[in-house]
């Protein structure tokens, strides 16, 4: 037999109605060797590095989508964490002139970006889990006028790990910007907050915005395949018999998420092929989008949760989330990126109906971070939110993240002049999000002792 | 769909056609007088009607096609609006690598 009609009508369905598509195809670059003492010559070769290694990005990944009949959704690019990029070129100048370099390099990536025809481009960012050089600083202080003076750039702080534990001064300074970057992209509810990520752990792999980078030991260049496909997942849940004990429920996701994979890692390979590079990691993430069929929220209550927050939550979405990975590592031998699933409120209408609703709060979002793929994502917050709330939600985050030896994110809106309870809409794939509600007291005195939280005992492992 | 002279089908280059639409008279004879103009040789059919849908499934022999993949799906495509059609190709591996481990 080479497959049967029934397998291939499944295959068209799962397109055509259930919404499979391959997320993102994100081609890893190394941008060291355009360092230059000289800013814009360094420019100049980031501008030219990228547009030769991915000027084939997006027609190869089109021909791809045509002869297998499965969307690639979104084309990027992820570049060296820019911090160390800059570094020579910031090294003798003082933070306002290094600012400007920094968003010149912030700039020309857009227009990479943009003249390549791609969406999104990542890796504006820093690893200060340890400490911060002053090229991290200079990087730091300009994030609101690189996410407000560009459109499509994205970029991310790693403020802690397993192994060197949590710098909180880092986190003091990223929550700061995050409402610094809302108030410049005001006109449009503080979005530019939505293309920065606090991580913790982060992943050299990740083929997801707005965490992308090409990690150091990555070679010059890498293919990362971001995987979907949360709709198949639930017709495939929903088309299961009565009866039966929730074992087949993880048996059923497994057997999905691992069809779902096999397709990411053949467009994966043959993309990496075509672009003379190699396929660094699959990302096996349930990522959802805003059509109501495409959601992580509606596979929790297909299982059988009256709504997405009540008790019984967590061990839901622990359950999705081993079967997906458990799945996804029999299809391909590259698992990477986060892995697992998304659960981004504004992107998620169900997520998003029941923090309207009130089923979902902060507290639970936060607990089912644990046993997810990421963090609190794409949620909305009060514009007057003081910063130590935020840098308090972000060492909680990294706590769990740390503590848990897996990555975690923060992805905050601060919506200016927002009020709990009233609506942001983000326009189109990043969707509409109701301001959440916060804890009303004030961690400022813990966070303000700055300083890093020491690594977890299991660290020591040499 | 029986697996053929698998040394000969290494030589092939397979593609899945799929067809969709409501059924009427001559959906068959449309979609293969393209295939025969452009030399596609079909190598197995499958064919059913559900609740007034045409259904059809084909695996075809591109290798001697008259034409490159990419012209030969928007002639299928031409062909499909015409008779009212939504007629898809897509290439063999992705079946094979979701479907076998």
């Amino acid at each position: 037999m080479r497959f049967s009609t029934n397998e291939i009508i499944e295959t068209i369905n799962m397109v055509s109605r259930e919404n499979l598509d391959i997320r993102a195809v994100t081609m890893g670059i190394n941008i060291q060797d355009c360092a230059s003492p000289d800013g814009k010559e360094m420019c100049g070769l980031i501008y030219e590095k990228l547009t030769s290694a991915a000027g084939r990005l997006v027609p190869e990944a089109q021909r791809l989508e045509r002869k297998y009949g499965i969307p690639i959704v979104n084309k990027r690019i992820a570049v060296t964490p820019v911090s160390s990029v800059i570094a020579s070129a910031v090294r003798k100048l003082d933070k306002k002139q290094g600012v400007e370099i920094a968003v010149s390099v912030a700039k020309t990536l857009d227009r990479a970006r943009a003249d390549l025809g791609i969406d999104l481009i990542g890796g504006y960012s820093a690893m200060v889990q340890r400490g911060i050089t002053k090229s991290d600083e200079i990087l730091i202080e300009s994030l609101p006028r690189a996410f407000s003076e560009t459109s499509g750039v994205c970029g991310s702080l790693n403020v802690g790990t397993s192994i060197n534990g949590i710098n909180l001064d880092a986190i003091n300074m990223a929550a700061a910007k995050v409402l610094e970057i809302a108030a410049a992209t005001k006109s449009q509810k503080g979005f530019g907050a939505a293309k920065f990520v606090v991580l913790c752990n982060a992943p050299e792999d990740i083929p997801f915005m707005a965490g992308a980078f090409h990690g150091y030991g990555g070679g010059e260049s890498t293919i990362n395949v971001g995987i979907s496909g949360p709709g198949v997942v639930k017709s495939a849940l929903s088309s299961m018999k009565v009866g039966g004990d929730i074992s087949e429920v993880s048996e059923t996701i497994k057997k999905t998420a691992f069809k779902i994979t096999r397709a990411g890692e053949l467009i994966g390979k043959e993309l990496a092929k075509g672009l003379g590079t190699t396929l660094g990691a699959v990302d096996v993430s349930l990522a959802p989008t805003t059509k109501t069929t495409d959601s992580v929220a509606e596979i929790l209550e297909e299982i059988g949760l009256e709504q997405t927050g009540t008790h019984g939550t967590t061990a839901a979405l622990y359950l999705l989330t081993n079967a997906v990975k458990t799945g996804g590592a029999m299809a391909t031998s590259r698992v990477g990126g986060y892995s697992g699933a998304f659960i981004p409120v504004s992107e998620d209408t169900k997520m998003n109906e029941a923090v309207r609703d009130g089923t979902l709060s902060i507290d639970k979002l936060e607990a089912m971070t644990a046993v997810c793929s990421l963090g609190l994502d794409m949620i909305a917050i009060p514009g007057n939110t003081a910063w130590e709330k935020i840098a308090g939600m972000m060492a909680d985050e990294m706590a769990i993240g740390v503590m848990n030896n897996k990555c975690t994110g923060v992805r905050l809106i601060p919506v200016p002049g927002g009020k709990q309870g009233q609506d942001a809409d983000f326009g189109g794939l990043f969707g509409k999000a109701t301001i959440i509600e916060l804890n009303r007291k004030s961690p400022a005195k813990f966070l303000k002792k700055g300083g890093r939280i020491p690594a977890p005992l299991h660290s020591i492992r040499n | 769909m029986a697996e053929k002279d698998s040394a000969k089908a290494d030589e092939k280059q397979i593609v899945v056609l799929s067809a969709f639409g409501k059924d009427r008279t001559g959906l068959v004879a449309g979609v293969t007088k393209v295939l025969a103009e452009n030399k596609v040789n079909i190598e197995d059919l499958s064919q059913t009607i559900m609740q007034d849908v045409f259904a059809m499934v084909m695996l075809l022999d591109i290798s001697n096609a008259g034409c490159d993949y990419e012209t030969l799906q928007k002639k299928l495509d031409q062909e499909g609006k015409k008779i009212g059609l939504q007629i898809n190709i897509q290439h063999k591996e992705i079946f094979e690598y979701m479907h076998r481990i």
